[in-house]
């Protein structure tokens, strides 16, 4: 029985990790005013490059930072199109997840000729603790480096916000831009700087996608930048309640998994809805308690 | 009268401008390969357009894009976005297959299709109905739950087929004979082989309704009125509620239709899981391109099947995504030059009163 609950808590850490890392970076962009559905987009184009990256240096280490970077600069094009350009945000976003979708393509076709990388180097696996029916646990999880990352991540970002004037600024310039520009802030920057973040973040949980399974393949996102814009608001705009939104989600996935390992008689494909359903009930429960930021999805005039 | 033709000019220059620099900046893709871009896109439309059978292929990819792109713009110019094309099209398909294998065999044509059409629309439209509703009753934002919605209907879908489909494949037996439409082939042997058919004409009858129905009728303009000035349409009299209601089901509805195309009107006859795949989240490129208007959904959803259907030319010259790359392209360049062009004739009618 302990074994059985040992591995649900295990399972669910583990598919939280993809929606976390999008969705603190999701906090961060849309605190400062930016909506990010292009986190899906942001999320392949790091799975990509990560792999790439590995897969060409032999190197996993440089394979993340490939990931981090290659989802900071499809940050950039998003932080182009709506700061700079003042495009609509859900539309920038999804131009970028349709970009995403044919530039990994056409970068599989350069690299692989394929549409399976086949199996790349992954991070490797620490041992932090001794050995035990616990420690084995804590060394299944938190040896594996982004999931520390990703633990750190949670109060880094909450700092970040809560506690940094930067991150006190960036909040203020998606409350009220136009008494931040009056007060000497630059809007646009740090709307950049929010967007840049949150692409940073999303190319992590690409990574982690790609070395979780050791390979690259278009499918790998599947939605799962989708869920984690969900998570935000679901957070309600909060490091720490969207960490629990995504753990929520998580653990829809992780049980889907554990029925299926148990051979519980539930169909798999109805299972497989499970945290989508609860996005929707979660989202319809919060409103009116939940206040997004005022100038969401705004573009600021001067 | 000539205002209006100089604003349709304008928005479609904006368009063609758009499509023109994606394909220049596609141009630079396929000359880092070492091709030369005016022979390959030659080609990519010899081999969409130059032969009776590719055409076919073309409208019959056109056909979809315009449902869903239609059905996209229908929402927009109510100012919702509805995200939910692509499980609104996959369960309308749904639909009118089951309908299509629950009717009687001896069912005669003329009723045959209009119900099975009616049964595709019903589809999208439930697809449809919960992110309605609950936009409608509790205000939540219709872009996450449409979204939600694509990945439910599709696990929901996939478990129902595996209830009914034929044996050891991941389709639906076929509908009956009488609900199945024509094929263009029918009309013209050299179409032999492809799947371009009749609900080419409804798609056409499609746009054009909704096109009449924002133009000519009330509530169209109430429609219109919530999508410009929410408050301001409000403070009219019209009821947000219901037009939220009317524009998403409206959508799926429009979105649902364009099953007919996969199911009765394919050389097929059946639904299959995955047929539809992308061509809900395409609908939406479409409707941008076309600036929501919905007639030309119709030139939109064209040029978008003439960069899917040329895959395997680009494939020969660059990579087969080259026709994602170049639609991802044009809706950037068009949304961000329509801001611009916005931007500056503001900034022109200004100038006097400023001066």
């Amino acid at each position: 029985m302990l074994d059985q609950a040992l591995l649900l808590v295990y399972l669910t850490i583990l598919s939280s990790v993809p929606y976390l890392l999008p969705a603190l970076g999701g906090t961060c962009s849309e605190r400062a005013g930016v909506v990010n559905i292009g986190l899906e987009g942001m999320l392949l184009v790091g799975a990509f490059a990560a792999a790439a990256a590995a897969h060409a240096t032999g190197s996993a280490w440089t394979g993340l930072v490939a990931g981090v970077l290659a989802g900071t600069l499809t940050a950039l094009l998003h932080a182009l199109l709506t700061v700079t350009a003042k495009v609509d945000q859900i539309i920038s976003g999804l131009s970028i997840n349709l970009l995403a979708g044919g530039a990994t393509g056409y970068g599989m076709d350069l690299i692989w000729g394929d549409t399976d990388s086949g199996t790349v180097p992954v991070l490797p696996a620490w041992e932090l603790v001794p050995e035990g029916p616990w420690g084995n646990v804590v060394n299944a999880l938190f040896g594996r480096p982004l999931v520390l990352l990703t633990a750190l991540a949670v109060p880094a970002v909450w700092l970040l916000l809560f506690r940094t004037r930067f991150g006190l600024r960036l909040s203020a310039v998606g409350e009220n831009p136009a008494a931040c520009d009056t007060l000497g802030l630059s809007v646009a920057g740090l709307r950049y700087r929010g967007v840049l973040l949150s692409g940073a973040l999303a190319g992590m949980g690409g990574s982690w996608l790609a070395f979780n399974v050791g390979r690259f393949g278009q499918d790998i996102s599947a939605g799962k930048g989708y869920i984690a814009m969900a998570a935000v608001v679901c957070g309600r705009w909060r490091p720490l309640g969207v960490a629990a939104a995504c753990f929520l989600f998580g653990f829809a996935g992780a049980l889907c998994a554990a029925l299926e390992r148990w051979r519980v008689p539930v169909p798999s494909q109805l299972l497989t809805a499970l945290p989508y359903v609860l996005t929707m009930i979660v989202v319809a429960g919060l409103v009116g308690r939940a206040r997004a930021p005022a100038a969401l999805g705004v573009p600021y005039e001067k | 009268m000539i205002r209006r033709l100089r604003e349709a000019g304008l928005q479609s220059g904006v368009a063609l401008a758009a499509v023109l620099l994606a394909l220049a900046a596609g141009g630079l893709v396929i000359l880092a390969n070492g091709h030369n871009p005016l022979r390959v896109y030659r080609e990519l439309f010899a081999n969409t357009l130059g032969k009776p059978i590719y055409l076919g292929g073309v409208i019959f990819k056109a056909t979809t894009l315009a449902f869903t792109g239609v059905a996209a713009a229908f929402a927009f110019r109510a100012g919702i976005f509805n995200i939910g094309g692509e499980g609104q099209l996959y369960m309308g398909a749904f639909a009118c297959a089951l309908a299509g294998l629950a009717l009687p065999a001896a069912t005669p044509a003329p009723v045959a299709v209009p119900l099975l059409a009616l049964a595709a629309a019903a589809g999208g439209a439930l697809a449809a109905a919960p992110p309605a509703i609950l936009k409608a009753t509790r205000g939540t934002h219709e872009v996450i739950n449409t979204l939600m919605m694509n990945f439910v209907l599709f696990s929901v879908i996939h478990w129902l087929l595996a209830m009914v489909a034929v044996e050891r494949t991941s389709h639906t037996p076929a509908v009956l004979d009488a609900g199945r439409l024509p094929l263009l082939s029918a009309f013209a042997k050299s179409m032999l082989g492809s799947q371009g058919n009749l609900s080419g004409l409804f798609a056409v009858a499609a746009c054009s309704t909704v096109a009449y129905l924002f133009a000519r009728t009330r509530l169209g303009y109430e429609l219109r009125a919530v999508g410009a000035n929410r408050t301001a349409a409000q403070y009219g009299g019209v009821s947000i509620r219901r037009m939220t209601l009317v524009s998403l089901l409206g959508s799926g509805a429009l979105a649902g239709l364009g099953g007919t195309n996969l199911v009765l009107g394919s050389s097929h006859g059946y639904f299959e899981a995955g047929f539809s795949s992308g061509q809900g989240y395409l609908g939406i490129a479409v409707a941008l391109l076309a600036r929501n208007n919905a007639f030309a959904v119709l030139p939109a959803a064209f040029l978008f099947a003439v960069l899917s259907e040329g895959g395997q030319v680009f494939q020969r010259y660059a990579t087969k995504e080259l026709g994602e790359i170049l639609q991802a392209l044009v809706i950037v360049l068009v949304v961000v030059s329509a801001k611009f062009f916005e931007g500056a004739v503001a900034r022109f009618q200004r100038s006097p009163a400023d001066a």
